[in-house]
Formats: C-alpha cells, structure tokens, sequence
C-alpha cells in the first residue's frame, strides 16, 4: 500500500518537476539535500547532526570523517555510515550509501557520485523520468480502471453475502422442514413396516426351531455311526473292552482307559446297546476320535456346523447394532458431516432402517451438492441382513423414491449447511473484494508446466506433457505485512519433497484489470512463488490535482 | 557436491530405457534415503585394502633388509647402495641426497624391476639441487655421512639396514629402526607358470616370506561389488620413521580431524586417497578429498617433517612411546618418541626429510621443493556467494542487487552445475543462462565477478563437442582393456579425461580462451569440483585402479589426478589473458603441490556445529603444508543452519582465507538478508570486517607466495617453545599479528582465549582493551561478534571504507593500527599491487613498504626498492594502541597533524596524515615530558 502511494508521489514530483522546469541549482554542499541546506552554512561552524561535535566549516566534505553519523561528510565516502543526495533532476532525487561515491559505478542517474571516480557517467535522467512517466501512467490507468472493477466486486460480493445468508436462513428452514417430513415418514413408515417386522420375527423364530431339529437329527446319526465303529464284533452291543480301544476317552488323562473308567463311561454297565449308547454319548463325543479318517469336510458333525452358523448368524446381529459409520468409512465426506448424522443413525437404528449415508458422485465435492443443484444421490440402506443400493433413478415406486430422497437430503443437509457457512466466513477482504476467487481456477503454463492456482482452495503443477498433478499447497491464510495483509496469500502443506520441507506457495497479489496468474517461481527448494494480478487489490487512485506537495 | 545428489540424476534416467537403472535408482533411493552420515562400508579400511593389511601385519623388530656396503658409490651429488632382502634375496637400490636448505632425500627402487615403478612427476618444481655428501667414517657396520655443519651426521646400519640422522649427540630421525621396511618386488604371476623359479625362491623357510606369497588378494581383490584385476600383483611400500623426543606430529591432510594427529594404535591408520565422502564424519581417520603426505612433527627443541612423495593409496600410521634415549653420551633416562610408518600401495619410496629446525624453516624447505601458494588476485580473497544453484540469470541479477540493497559487499557470485547445458561443462543451460555475457556484463558493471563450475567428467554425447575432441584426440582415461573408461557421474555416463597427459592439459587450457568457451569473459573464474576423480559408479565412489593413463594405472597416480585438473585450468586463465592475469580456480582434491594453481575448500560438510569447529583444524592442517588458501562452505553445504550457526560462521569464515557460502540445492535459500534484520546487520558486519581487512589478507597472501609461510597458522608456529599451544585448535593466527578465536558452540556466552607470548601483550581489535601475553582470558561474547586480537609490536593497515566490492575499494586510503609492545615498538608492512595482474612479478610493479613505530616516530619505509608502482591510496589515520597523550603529532613533511586522544582506552587517533601509501613519510610524536613518551 505504501509503496503505491510512493509511487503516486514520485509521478506528481515527476510531473512538476517536469512541468515547471525544476532546474534551478541551489548552492549547497556536496551530497546535501536541499531540505537540510540550512544545517551547512559556510559562514559558521559547522555542527554535527547529531550535535555530537561542532567542527570547522572547512572540515566538512574534507574527505575525513569527523562526525559519528557521518553528517560531516555528505560528498565524501569518508564516513561508513554517510549518505549522498543524488538531486536526479529529470527523475526522482534519492540518497544513496556514501560508500557508492566515486566507486567508479553510477548509481545517481546525473551522475554526480561519480565525481573523481574517472567512471564516465551518462545524466540518464530525462530518459529514466520520461520512461518511468510513462509506466507510472500506465500504471496509474491500470489502478484506475482496477479500481472501478473493485467497486463493482464489492457490490457482487455484498449481493453475494445476502444470498449466502438468505439460503443459510433458508437452508435452516429446509432442516427443520425436512426433519418434520422424516419424522412423519418414518411413522407412516413404522406403522407399514410393522406386520412385516412381526413376519420377520416370526420366520426367524421358525428358522430357529427348524435349526434345532436339524441339529439334533445330524446328532443321530453320528452316534449311529460311531456305535458300529465301536461295536467290533457286531453283537449290537458296545461293551468294556471294545470302548477300551479307544484310550483317547481315558477320564483322567492318564492315558489307560481301565476297566472302571470305561465301565464308568457306558453308566456303569459292563455293555450297552445303542439306545443307551445315545445316552452315554453327549460324555464321549469331546474325546472321541473316529476310525475312519481322516475325517473329511461333509462328516464333520453338525456342532461344527451349528457354530459357524451361529457365528454369521451373531455377526449380522452386530452389524444391525454397529455405528454404521464404522462400517462404512466415509470416503467423500466432509469430516464435519460425520457428527451430525449421529442423531439420525440413532432413530434409524431404532428402526432397523439403517442410513448409512449418502455419497455424491465422486466428481463434486461436498459443498457443491447443495450449491450445485446437480448431484445424484445415492443412499445405502441396510435391511433384511443385506446392503441394498439405491439411487434415485432406479427406485421404482414413487413413494419409495421421495423417501429416500427425503432421507438422503435430511443427510446431505448439514455438510450443505457446513460449506454455506464455511464459505461465509471466509476472510474474502475489508469488503469481501475476493469472494468472486473462491470456487475459481486460474491457469498459467509455463514451458515445463502447468500452474494452476485455486484462490482459497489449493495451488498445483502438473508437467505440460503428461504426468500427475503435484500439489503446491493448500489455502493457509493472508499473509502479508500487517499493514497490507491481502497482498499475499500464503498455501501450505503440499506435497513432501525428498530431504525437504513440505511444498508451499506465496501468492504475491498486485493491481491489475485481468484476474490473472503472470508469472510463477522456486526461488527456493520447495517454496514456490506465484505473482497474480486482480483488480481487488487495487486502491483508489487519490486525486492528484487537490494534493500539494511538501517538498517543493 | 556429494555423490547423494545422483539420485535427482538417476530419476531422470527413469524417463527413457534401459530399465535396469531405473530400477537401481530407485533402488538407490530407497537405501540411501535413509543415510544421515557417511556410509562407512562404501570405504574401505586397511584390512579391506590388501597391501595396507599385508603391511600392517609385518611385525617390527625382523627387518630381513640388509645393507650391501661393498655396492656403496659416492658421487658429488648422491649416494646410492644396494640393499638385499635375506629372505628372497630380491635387492633394491638406496639413494640418498643432501639437499640445499637443510633436506636429505631418500629413494628406494627395486635393482631390477619386471617394469619401471612409478615415480610421481610435475609436484617438485625442480630437481632439488643437491649439496655433496662426504664420508666421515666407514666399517663393517656401516657408513657415517655428514651433512654439513652442526656436527650433523647420517648414519648408515647395514644389518639390519638402518639409517640415522644425528645432530652431535641427538638422534633427530631414524629410518627404518622398526624394521617396517618393506617392498614388494614386481614377480611373474605364480599361477602362469613362468613364475616358478621365483616361487622356488622363496621356499624358504621363513615367516616374512611366506606370508608375502602366501596372501590372497595378491593378484585381484574385490571390494563390494568391483574388482580389482592388478595386472602387475603385488607393488606396495612401506618405511618407518622414528622421532626421538617429539609428541606432537601434525599434517597429511586431508582428514576431519584435530590439529595435533593422534596415535593409530588399534584402529585404522590415517588415510591418504582422494575421495568423494558423502557427508563426510568427523574424527576419524578415514580418507577426503585431498591428500598431503607430507608429516610435521614439532617439539620445543625442533621442528621436522617427512614428505612422502608417493600419488597411490597410502596409510600412515602413527605411534608413541616412551623410549629409551639412545644418546651415546648421557646416561640412559625414558624420552618420548613417535614413530610413523608409511604405507603406500604402488611406486617407490621417495622421502625428503626436512630438518627444519624451526617451523619457518620446515615451510621454507618443503616451500623449495614443491612451490609456494599461488598468489590470488586481490577479490579472491573478498566474500564469495554461492549457492547450489542460482537458478537463472534473473536469479544472479536479484541476489546481486540483495547486496546492494542490504549494503553487504561481495566480490563472487558462483553458478554450480545447473548452469551448464544438460552438465555439460563449457555450455549455458540455453533456457536460464541464454545470454551469460549479458549476465556478466550486468556484474562487470558492478566490478564483480562471477565462478562457473567446469568439472573434469565429460557427457558421453556425440554431440557434445568437448566429448567428440577429447575423444577423436583419443586423450580420455582408459579401462583395463583399452577402451575409453567410463563412468556415472553428474551428467550421466562421462568420459575421465587423463589429465596426467601433457597435451590433455594442454588442450584443456585452451578451451578457456574467450573464444572456444562461448559466453566467457575476463571476469569469469573457474570450479574444478569432483576432481578426486569422482565416479558414483565406481569403487569408492572413484576410479577403478586398473584404469589406464598411458602406461600407467590409476592405482599409479590417483591422488595426483586432481592437481593436475586444477594445473590445467590455472593454466588456461592465465593463457586466455596471454599470460597477463592471475588466475582463481577452486578445487575440491588436491596433492602435494596444489598450493601452486589456486585455493581448495573442505568439500560438502554440514550445517552443523562440530563442522563449523572442524574447519579451523582441517584449514590449519592445510596451511602447514602448503595450502593455505584454505575455506569451508560457510553455513554448512548439507542440511539448514539456523541463523545462529550461520551467523557465527560467518563471523569464522570472515577470518578465514577462503571465505565463501555455499548451500545444497535441497536446503531452503540463506542469502545474508534471509534471517530478519538482526541477523542481517550481523552478517554484514562480519563480511565488512573482513574487507576492512583485504589489505592485511593480501600481505599474507603475498607473503605466503614469496616465502611458503602459511597465512592461517597453529599457534606453535609462532610459540614453538610454548608447549600450552601444541595441541590448540580452536583459536589460530592469521599472519603473527592477529588472534582470532571463532566462537563455535550453540549460545555461547563467554570463550577461554590464550594469549600466548608471556612478557607480550594483545589489543582486543575492537574496545582495543590491552592484555597480557602468556595467560588464559576469559572473554564474554555477544553475537556482535568473535573475539580477535592484534598483537603488541605490531602495525595492520586496513581500509575502512567498505564498498560494495573490493574492486571499488582499490584507491581507498588506509588507516593503519598501530598495536605498541610494551617497549613501546610496533612494526609492520603494507603491500599493494595492481591487485590482478602478473605485472608485479614481471615488471616489478608494487609497493612494499615497512612502518616502523620507535622512538616516538612512526616511519614508512621501502623494502623493495626496486619495485615501482604508484597507487592512489593514501593514509587517512593512524591509530596508536597503548599510547600516551602526546603533546603534538608532527609529519615531518608537512607539520602538525591534528590528533585524539581518548583516556579511557589509550588509543591516539592521528587525523588525516593524508600521506601517499607508497611514499617515505615520518610522524614524530612530541611529548611535554619527554622520558615517558608514549609508554
């Protein structure tokens, strides 16, 4: 801001000194500013600046430095700390460090540094005043037009503001609007759903039963077979000693099935047939190890069987139970999204009617669902133990498809609410002169790559031919002087570089008509450079003719 | 630049086939990623080396060498004697010459070698004169030798062979009194069937022999994945040396290490083998970039050293012990020794033992035979930035103008590979540096200069015309069966061009001249980086050994390929100026002799503390040897210093002589102005003090050209009776006047700094406080700056006018400090030039003055009067440290000359004297009282 403002002054002293033909040469010693022409009076002693020492007026640009500030010595390199005015006439007069006097190098465009140097110095003032006019013009044209555009973003991003908070007060209505209509839905839904929740029931109630009896009729026949295995020889009984063939049954593992001990195992007599045996079974069967084997799949006994169902049977339990977000991760969701949905998965958990969410096609970004207006919804619904996909275009009945868009958007609608507000609260500027950069893309491509910067979002590169796409950083914040913050936009956190910090962007904002990226840099490993031109950084051009100036 | 970097290389080549390297690039990556220091087992240590292990395992105290006196001949300038190895009866001949300066050279070859061995050219520059020998006594025993005066006598023992120099009754150095000797004969292979009478030979029944013909690894060894086909076996040398009463041995850089070497008792022996060491350790005795074998060893009686004059691998080790004095005269008592046993893989033993006695004299003598540092043009010694990489021309244009606009002087900007086009070295990336004379233009403007990096890989590019010359003229490096070798390196696969061939180097030069390196200009200076040579493919990240220059192998002259890369380019800058302008070339590997082409830095350290301590050792090891245009990269080239470190490295690197920052291309930008405006004004006083300071830095400089003095010195060098400084390495002096103790430690608020010199005093260079010589001082620190002190009796001019290059500071006047003893005495000298040219040296153009302050007059005097050379510079103040009040000031020329005093520091400032710099001139200084003048 500063620095346009100088330059402002520089164009007005340009412009006069022109105009008025400021040639006149006043008296003064060498390197001495015109402002402080009276301190070097020839007629008297001089005194430092600083007042430090009073010298002989003969001492002063006597090429030795008496002065600690160097005040004595204002055409000399004498002093370390010194400095000598250029007067520049034709251009902007200007100081310079006293040790650039006579360095055979001209820095004053008059050329009066270079005064026993023997360096030949041109007077480019005139040349340099002429050219710097012209570019201060243009410049200043530039300022002028940007500065009217500004205007007319203001007003956009004002206009802009009232929408956003009208569809944020809108959108509130919407919700309680749309949490009325579910609630409503969901009794009419609850009360059609009832009779079949009671079939539902009284199926799985059946299926239990009907398990059990499998159960038990697997159980037979197992033992049937193990009681021909056991009876060797074939007298429809299984006795003493043919039980003792099978020292794996030995009670107390110590590894001799006596006599007792298998006596024990038939209940105490000495043989059993094979109903009795099917009573003596259930204290075998842990133990029991086949003749045949090995054993194969399809003769596993039905114990097996019944856990594994059991198993998938508890697991779809759970899986009702289960937070459904932990079942399903949520990809392409906001992580603000995630927390509001809690009160709705806890009625629809209620209601076995189990929303698990609702995912934008992969293409649009959260925020723009609601904004956009284009999204197609897709809802996952969880019923009768299995996922059902839905989508908006393949639900038959109407009725169903209104619920399900209903519920969809009594879904969507927070993180659509989230965007609206996260967008509203965006610092865009003193008058929101860069709302219109959020949600753009500006492009510049350079001779390997292709720049693009996303103002409030992200900066990338992406080589020219072929390649992926390397982020430069995300939006971080303003970050220029404090006296002018919006100059610069600061992008952090992009992609890791090998040995090195983490890619990062400076955006360097100056005036102009365009929204433009003009040009983009590495000045250092990593750290990225990009200038970009935007009418909202234009200030007002103050009002030449009414300003006076002090110098003159 | 470290061998890391070819992983961004390696990516590249993932775009195009074969496959195979992209899949060992990423390989590379996954496996090096993880790397935070050097991967040791990419090195090897001596047992992995075989000669060194089958040396170390020669025990002492068996040597089978015997001295055949009947062969002894004795000319004017030489002796030279047979020597026989009882075990295999293989004899060698010894050579030994007196040399002028106090030297006694010592060869040892085979009698009758299969091939010549190879002795190292182009280090000497010329062949030592000799001084004659005579024989002062001769028996059975052996022959007693003298060399001149101070009763100084060798010794020569025939059985076993040993040699002894004696000064009256002090031994000062034996040879061989261990019994190390050892050389390995050239033999027929065992195995081809021609080498069974030499096979017989050795059946004696003997522990030596055996193990010589026994051990594997004789004939080809393997290290990691390369093999080493030795074609001619087994070659290596090795000798002892031992030093009666000395305990401080110092030299054979390069190693991070301290100053004072340690013993090498169970552990590895020092190595000298010129390698790229990825992010190098510190401490160790492992091998760098360059190599010196040259040792000091350095008592309170005497100063010595031991220049090994070998180019192959080479191991020192180095003990110590209390040994009985061997005085004939005295009654036995215990004196320290150090022994140093020398290891080398391949060539003779060429020793040249310099026998000071004082370490001016050891500079002078090895500065005799090897030359003395070149002497740089006056902006070399500015400050140099650098950067891995100034990304485009628009990039130099912006840090350049950082300098004007933070008002920091600099006199180099450097551009590293990413200037060239696809690395390939004499180009401009066509896209970033498309009008380089544009760009240097733009910094002539400024009176500045620019360093380009030129590296001796070339692309394998039928396109690139330096790779079709080098080739059509078929002067490339070849591979063991004759083909050009070829290896990895920054731009891919390079071609080595062999360097040790006369009209390589002669060709190379050439390709400086304005026209045949397009874009170039007068102020463009050169890089020699990866000169080891580096090869990211090869063994050690280096050549294969059995690579062929001519008829010679690599194993041959490794250590020398590097000097000779920077000869060559020194050459060509001077040749492109037909021979008018000083040259500047940086090299990273170096030998013995490099001091002659330019300056060397301590390659890719790190941002670290411990590597800002390290660089005041590993320079000063330098300097003793020679090299003493001696920087590290300031701010450390790997990782990010924080503004603190870089600060205070600043503040070091400002006193030290090559002062350059440099960065890896990785770590984010640290130009001086980067770290807030504290920082900013820190840095630039730092960088100020040192231009405030050119004049005193090219005095050095010179001096160190004329006489081999080293510029940046231990402090023995100028307390050599002061034991207290013998093992300091934290502090140092520059020239004798100044003491600079860098502050190396993370928030330090005070240093210990020892003043040496009891009976002397020192001037703090800044509050000028006076202190005694000869204590420890406790100085508190700020992060102003690092404490510095001038040395009472002494006389500094400085210019403290700072402009923002040294160019622009050439006609500035001088204030000179003048540091009074105690006696109230200072002296001084001031030299000035043209700064560039060779004129003073061809046509005795300079001015060499000496101040003396005595008597309570301040003089200039001519030392050089046959010199001419006007100068504009004048003397604008005097400032006279641990004065008195006087009661007027007087030039005798042209009256009273107006003067301070300030009470509270003693300091008389004598205003504008406004004499010429080059002429006569007095200053009387009157006193009312005149018995106390200014004590």
């Amino acid at each position: 801001m500063q620095h346009n403002v100088n330059w402002l002054q520089a164009l007005l002293v340009l412009s006069l000194s022109v105009t008025l033909g400021w040639t006149v040469e006043v008296q003064r010693p060498r390197g001495v500013p015109l402002t402080k022409r009276q301190f070097y009076d020839e007629a008297k002693p001089f005194t430092c600046l600083d007042g430090s020492r009073t010298i002989p007026f003969d001492r002063v640009n006597d090429d030795y430095c008496d002065c600690k500030d160097g005040s004595d010595e204002p055409g000399t390199a004498a002093c370390p700390n010194g400095s000598f005015h250029c007067t520049n006439a034709g251009y902007r007069p200007t100081f310079i460090p006293s040790s650039r006097i006579n360095d055979g190098i001209c820095d004053c465009c008059d050329g009066t540094d270079e005064y026993n140097s023997g360096a030949s110095c041109q007077n480019t003032c005139k040349e340099l005043g002429r050219k710097e006019r012209e570019a201060l013009q243009k410049l200043a044209e530039i300022t002028k037009e940007g500065f009217l555009l500004k205007q007319q973003l203001i007003e956009e991003a004002k206009k802009g503001q009232q929408e956003k908070q009208s569809r944020l007060s809108e959108l509130q209505d919407s919700r309680k609007g749309h949490e009325d209509k579910v609630e409503a839905l969901r009794t009419v839904k609850e009360t059609a759903e009832q009779p079949e929740k009671e079939a539902k029931e009284r199926h799985l109630k059946a299926w239990e039963e009907h398990k059990a009896a499998l159960r038990l009729e697997k159980e037979k026949a197992k033992m049937a077979e193990v009681f021909l295995e056991l009876d060797d020889n074939a007298d429809g009984f299984v006795d003493v000693s043919e039980l003792q063939t099978h020292q794996e049954l030995d009670p107390d593992g110590d590894g001799t099935l006596t006599d007792t001990e298998a006596q024990g195992l038939l209940g105490g007599a000495h043989k059993v047939d094979s109903t009795e045996f099917m009573n003596m079974w259930s204290n075998m069967k842990e133990k029991y190890v086949s003749e045949v084997c090995p054993p194969t799949p399809s003769s596993y006994d039905s114990s097996h069987d019944e856990q594994k169902d059991s198993t998938s049977d508890k697991d779809q339990e759970r899986d009702l139970d289960k937070d459904p977000d932990s079942v399903y991760p949520e990809d392409d969701l906001d992580e603000d999204a995630a927390g509001e949905d809690d009160e709705d998965d806890d009625d629809d958990d209620d209601h076995q009617v189990s929303l698990l969410f609702c995912i934008a096609t992969p293409f649009i970004q959260p925020h723009h669902i609601f904004l956009s207006q284009q999204y197609i919804c897709v809802c996952v619904y969880q019923r009768q133990y299995k996922i059902f996909m839905y989508t908006l275009s393949t639900v038959s009945s109407v009725c169903e498809r209104e619920r399900w868009c209903l519920l969809c958007n009594a879904a969507l609608l927070p993180f659509s609410f989230r965007a609206l507000e996260k967008e509203i609260s965006f610092d865009f500027g003193p008058s929101s002169e860069f709302a219109y950069l959020y949600s753009q893309c500006y492009e510049l491509t350079t001779n390997e790559y292709i720049y693009r910067l996303c103002p409030f979002n992200r900066v990338s590169q992406k080589p020219k031919y072929g390649g992926s796409e390397t982020s430069l950083g995300s939006w971080g914040s303003w970050s220029g002087p404090e006296d002018n913050k919006y100059s610069v936009m600061k992008y952090e956190h992009g992609m890791g570089c090998w040995q090195g910090p983490n890619r990062s962007t400076t955006v360097k904002l100056t005036c102009g008509k365009e929204t433009a990226v003009v040009s983009t840099s590495e000045p250092s490993r990593c750290e990225y450079l990009m200038e970009f031109t935007t009418p909202a950084v234009c200030l007002e051009p103050p009002n030449i003719d009414t300003q006076v100036h002090d110098e003159f | 630049m470290g061998f890391i970097r070819i992983l961004i290389e390696l990516s590249l080549i993932c775009m195009n086939p074969p496959r195979m390297s992209c899949l060992l690039a990423v390989w590379l990556a996954v496996v090096l990623s993880g790397i935070q220091a050097v991967d040791r087992s990419n090195f090897k240590t001596c047992i992995q080396s075989s000669f060194c292990k089958r040396m170390r395992d020669v025990v002492p105290g068996h040597s089978p060498y015997r001295a055949l006196l009947e062969t002894l001949e004795l000319s004017n300038t030489r002796l030279t004697l047979q020597l026989i190895n009882d075990n295999n009866k293989v004899r060698l001949l010894l050579e030994l010459y007196r040399l002028q300066g106090n030297m006694t050279r010592l060869k040892i070859n085979e009698l009758k070698p299969l091939r010549p061995r190879f002795e190292v050219p182009d280090v000497l520059i010329a062949d030592p004169p000799t001084e004659p020998l005579s024989l002062v006594s001769q028996d059975e025993g052996g022959v007693v030798l003298s060399l001149g005066a101070d009763a100084r006598h060798l010794v020569v023992s025939a059985r076993p062979f040993r040699l002894d120099i004696v000064e009256g009754p002090h031994v000062l150095l034996s040879v061989n009194s261990r019994g190390l000797l050892a050389f390995e004969h050239q033999r027929p292979r065992k195995d081809t069937g021609i080498g069974q009478l030499t096979y017989s030979v050795c059946l004696y029944p003997c522990l030596w022999c055996d193990k010589e013909e026994d051990q594997a690894d004789m004939w080809e060894e393997t290290f990691k994945s390369h093999t080493d086909s030795k074609p001619n076996g087994p070659t290596a040398i090795s000798m002892d040396f031992s030093l009666p009463g000395v305990e401080h041995v110092y030299g054979i850089p390069e190693h991070a290490e301290n100053l004072r070497l340690k013993t090498t008792d169970g552990h590895d022996p020092y190595r000298l083998y010129n390698l790229d060491v990825f992010q190098y350790e510190l401490y160790n005795p492992m091998a760098l970039y360059g190599s010196v074998p040259v040792l000091l060893s350095h008592s309170t009686q005497r100063t010595m050293g031991i220049f090994w004059l070998n180019a192959a691998e080479t191991w020192v080790d180095i003990s110590s012990k209390a040994a009985e004095n061997t005085d004939s005269v005295q009654a036995p008592s215990k004196v320290a020794q150090t022994d140093v046993r020398w290891i080398s893989e391949s060539g003779i033993i060429d020793v040249f033992i310099m026998l000071g006695p004082k370490p001016t004299d050891v500079f002078a003598q090895y500065a005799s035979l090897t030359g003395t540092q070149s002497f740089p043009p006056l902006f070399a010694l500015g400050y140099h930035q650098c950067r891995w990489n100034y990304k485009d021309q628009e990039d130099v244009r912006s840090v350049d103008q950082g300098f004007d606009d933070h008002d920091i002087p600099y006199d180099f900007i450097w551009l590293d590979i990413e200037h060239a086009d696809g690395k390939r070295y004499f180009t401009w990336d066509p896209a970033h540096f498309s009008q380089p004379r544009e760009m240097l233009q733009g910094l002539v403007d400024k009176r500045r200069k620019m360093v380009a990096i030129v590296d001796p890989h070339i692309k394998v590019d039928s396109g690139y015309r330096v790779h079709k010359e080098i080739r059509s003229k078929n002067l490339y490096v070849k591979n063991k069966d004759g083909g050009d070798y070829e290896g990895w390196c920054w731009p891919g696969t390079s071609g080595y061009p062999d360097f040790t061939n006369p009209e390589m180097r002669s060709w190379w030069a050439s390709m400086f001249a304005y026209d045949q390196y397009e874009g170039s200009m007068e102020n463009l200076y050169i890089w020699n980086d990866m000169n080891e040579p580096s090869v990211f493919n090869g063994p050690e990240v280096t050549m294969h050994k059995d690579a062929l220059h001519g008829s010679w192998e690599h194993r041959d002259i490794h250590n020398l390929y590097g000097l000779y890369v920077q000869m060559a380019t020194a050459d060509g800058l001077i040749q492109r100026s037909g021979g008018v302008e000083r040259p500047f070339v940086l090299a990273r590997a170096f030998f013995a002799g490099s001091q002659r082409y330019g300056a060397v830095w301590t390659g890719d350290n790190a941002a670290e503390w411990s590597h800002l301590k390290i660089s005041i050792p590993m320079c000063l090891s330098l300097g003793l040897v020679g090299i003493s245009f001696c920087g590290a990269d300031v701010g450390g080239f790997f990782k990010s210093p924080s503004s603190e470190l870089l600060v205070r490295w600043y503040q070091t690197g400002a006193y030290q002589p090559f002062f350059r920052a440099h960065a890896h291309l990785d770590t984010p930008r640290r130009e001086p102005w980067l770290f807030g405006p504290e920082n900013t004004a820190l840095i630039r006083e730092a960088v100020r003090q040192r231009y405030a300071l050119l004049p005193y830095w090219y005095l050095l400089f010179y001096k160190a050209h004329g006489t081999g003095q080293p510029v940046m010195r231990p402090l023995w060098v100028e307390y050599p009776e002061d034991v207290t400084t013998f093992t300091i390495d934290d502090e140092y002096l520059l020239g004798r006047d100044l003491l600079v103790h860098p502050v190396t430690d993370e928030g330090s608020k005070e240093v210990t700094v020892y003043l040496p010199g009891t009976g002397g005093v020192w001037y703090d260079a800044f509050t000028f406080q006076r202190h005694e010589g000869g204590q420890n001082l406790y100085v508190p620190v700020t992060m102003s700056s690092i404490p510095v002190f001038q040395r009472g009796g002494s006389i500094i001019p400085r210019k403290n006018r700072i402009r923002r290059s040294s160019s622009c500071m050439e006609k500035d006047p001088y204030t000179l400090y003048v540091a009074l003893s105690p006696q109230g005495t200072a002296e001084g000298e001031l030299y000035i030039d043209d700064g560039h040219t060779f004129n003073y040296e061809q046509k005795k153009q300079f001015v060499h003055r000496r101040f003396i302050f005595a008597d309570s007059t301040l003089s200039s005097s001519n030392i050089s009067p046959d010199s001419q050379f006007s100068t504009a510079s004048w003397v604008e103040r005097v400032l006279i440290l641990g004065a008195h009040k006087p009661s007027s000031v007087t030039l005798k020329t042209s009256g009273q000359s107006p003067f301070d005093f300030d009470e509270a520091t003693s300091v008389l400032t004598v205003h504008k004297p406004g004499v010429n710099a080059g002429a006569d001139w007095t200053l009387l200084f009157q006193c009312r009282n005149p018995l106390s003048i200014v004590l």
